[in-house]
């Protein structure tokens, strides 16, 4: 059957002006609805008609779900907010700078413009026989093209690979995960709100979805405490092409050093599993002890234990293991850095 | 409404992918129908059972009290593989009412308990028990048809008491073999796709629209068993089967029950050494 590609298929167009209209209709159309944020990942679905939703919301006319709002415990980000604005807002440079160096390293300035923080925590995996509509376990189907012998799985998943080996390819997810952040959420039962590790899920719980939206949910903001504010953090993105690109592997820590030892830390890596991984194990392991190479060393080794590699990834477990290595280790030096962490 | 869901292959060809997930309500409607409407009939319309008299009745007191009819070995495998069974069922289904957990670990784990456990029931009913009981045979179809005839207001004489298993359950026993058989099958090269224990993947191991049959056919067991095991539920817990279902638990049914619906000649058990000619010498199963 041919696929007529760049011309979306026709669908009804609903624009909301709040959120409590945005949900209903959400709720209403059920399967038959789609969440339009900034478009980025929405329109290569529907242009290459491979998702053809009855009725697209688009929640660009709310202003409820924009802005970046101080609040008594941290700060709030409304979900439609863009990628530059959450870059250049000066609360977050000064206490939150590992979500804007995770941010502006996302896409292109252009993308940035126009994507959403929710939208970049939402977005679909880019497993190419996924996204070219082959009926993939993601798709409903019952195979992964992915995980075979002669599959192209180069970017593809090390860890907690459940039949589906592909990867959540956000630069933001992992550094809101290590701001301890959470997630606001719209509900047909009202109002949920979920820490930023929980709002992913993996195969094994989900196979056709990234995250735990359901049809007729709504993210509508992220909150980021004041625990981690003004933390020594630390963020790196491994891409094939540096002006513009989805991770190869990316990495994101917050540390409190006292008295040169870690007295706190949080650290998620992206791209290496279907989910964000929080390294809970590396966390504990590296607790009371200096940041130093021969720390980062053993928690690099930590954080790959019970990888994977598929027929063309194995070069990730190397170099996550040395994300995680200099995220800790290499923390000193990358303060004086830019936010790319090179 | 397409019971199967449909793809296309990278190749163009149009195969099926399993099966449609509404046929899980059509299971549950199904056997729920049927345990409603047998709990009708058997309240206002079956008549009184009634046997044909024994010609050489054996002496009730010649008879244990308690009738030994499953050994450990069978009870402890009808209950593993009721546990495996229900976790497979609800592993299988459950996500797909919305209760999301990692299933696939749990479903294969239980079917490799479950295939073990078959294949020990195979041999065991085979070597050490009396394989043909749970078969039907000449007089169950020769009575079934007796019933049927005096249901509807014929002359026929009476049937027989049962031997160790009544036609009902020689019956499912055999769907189950039917229903079990097809998923285990389907389920063991399924594992195939995905990583366990057991062997390496291998998707390639049949084409396309093989594997879309195979699941189909997993399906299509998997949706029947819930049927199956709510009419076999229903049948465990009815007041007249209860002596059934505590045998299964327990080991034996009492001396009553026994003579009141087995024929001692069509199962016959150990009982006194004084009086074995009259009822035979064979053991339990």
């Amino acid at each position: 059957m041919a696929v007529i590609r760049d011309v979306m298929p026709a669908f009804e167009l609903i624009q909301p002006s709040s959120i409590a209209d945005a949900q209903k209709v959400l709720e209403q159309q059920g399967e038959n609805g789609w969440v339009l944020a900034g478009g980025m990942d929405s329109f290569d679905w529907l242009k290459d008609r491979i998702k053809q939703p009855k009725v697209v919301v688009d929640l660009s006319g709310i202003a409820e779900l924009k802005g970046v709002r101080t609040t008594a415990d941290g700060i709030e980000i409304g979900a439609m907010t863009t990628l530059t604005e959450i870059v250049q807002h000066p609360v977050i440079r000064e206490k939150y700078k590992l979500l804007a160096d995770s941010a502006e390293l996302v896409a292109s300035p252009q993308i940035r413009n126009q994507g959403t923080i929710g939208g970049n925590v939402s977005q679909d995996a880019r497993c190419w026989y996924y996204r070219a509509g082959w009926p993939c376990y993601r798709a409903g189907g019952n195979i992964c093209y992915a995980d075979t012998p002669e599959g192209r799985n180069r970017e593809h998943a090390i860890l907690q690979a459940d039949r589906c080996v592909a990867v959540n390819p956000s630069d933001s997810a992992p550094a809101l995960i290590a701001l301890n952040a959470k997630f606001v959420m719209r509900t047909p039962k009202g109002e949920r709100v979920v820490d930023a590790e929980d709002y992913f899920i993996g195969p094994e719980i989900d196979i056709t979805r990234l995250h735990i939206l359901k049809p007729g949910d709504l993210l509508t903001a992220i909150r980021i405490p004041t625990i981690w504010a003004g933390a020594q953090f630390y963020f790196e993105k491994v891409r094939d092409r540096n002006v513009w690109d989805f991770p190869l592997l990316n990495v994101a820590s917050a540390m409190v050093v006292s008295s040169g030892r870690i007295e706190r830390i949080r650290i998620a890596v992206n791209a290496a599993a279907a989910r964000p991984l929080r390294l809970k194990g590396v966390e504990d392991a590296v607790r009371g002890k200096p940041p130093n190479a021969t720390t980062g060393e053993m928690a690099g080794k930590l954080a790959v234990q019970g990888a994977v590699p598929l027929q063309f990834n194995a070069y990730k477990i190397p170099l996550m293991r040395n994300l995680v290595k200099r995220a800790i280790g290499g923390v000193e030096e990358a303060r004086w850095t830019p936010y790319n962490g090179q | 409404m397409d019971p199967l869901q449909w793809a296309i292959d990278p190749w163009g060809k149009i195969v099926p992918i399993h099966i449609a997930w509404f046929l899980i309500w059509v299971a549950a409607i199904a056997g729920l129908l049927f345990v409603i409407v047998h709990a009708i009939f058997v309240r206002y319309f079956a008549k009184p059972r009634q046997f044909e008299p024994d010609g050489a009745p054996v002496v009730p007191a010649q008879i244990p009290e308690h009738v030994p009819r499953h050994s450990l070995t069978a009870r402890a495998f009808h209950w593993i593989m009721a546990t495996s069974m229900f976790t497979l069922l609800f592993t299988a289904f459950l996500p797909n009412l919305g209760f999301q957990f990692d299933w696939v670990t749990y479903h294969w784990i239980a079917g490799s308990v479950l295939t073990i456990s078959i294949l020990f029931h195979i041999i065991h009913a085979s070597f050490f028990m009396d394989f043909w009981s749970i078969w039907p045979d000449r007089i169950d179809l020769r009575d079934a048809r007796r019933r049927v005839l005096r249901f509807v207001g014929k002359t026929v004489p009476p049937p027989e008491r049962f031997a160790k298993y009544p036609l009902e359950n020689k019956l499912y026993h055999g769907a189950i073999i039917v229903a079990g058989v097809s998923s285990i099958v389907t389920g063991v090269l399924m594992m195939f796709r995905v990583r366990t224990i057991f062997f390496p993947r291998n998707p390639y191991l049949f084409s396309d629209m093989t594997w879309g049959m195979m699941y189909v056919l997993h399906g299509l067991a998997g949706v029947g068993l819930i049927a199956l095991i709510m009419v076999h539920v229903y049948f465990g817990i009815r007041p007249e089967k209860r002596p059934i279902t505590k045998s299964m638990i327990f080991g034996w049914m009492s001396r009553d029950f026994y003579l009141e619906e087995h024929d001692p000649k069509r199962w016959p058990i150990e009982i006194s050494s004084s009086s074995r000619e009259s009822a035979g010498t064979r053991g339990e199963d």
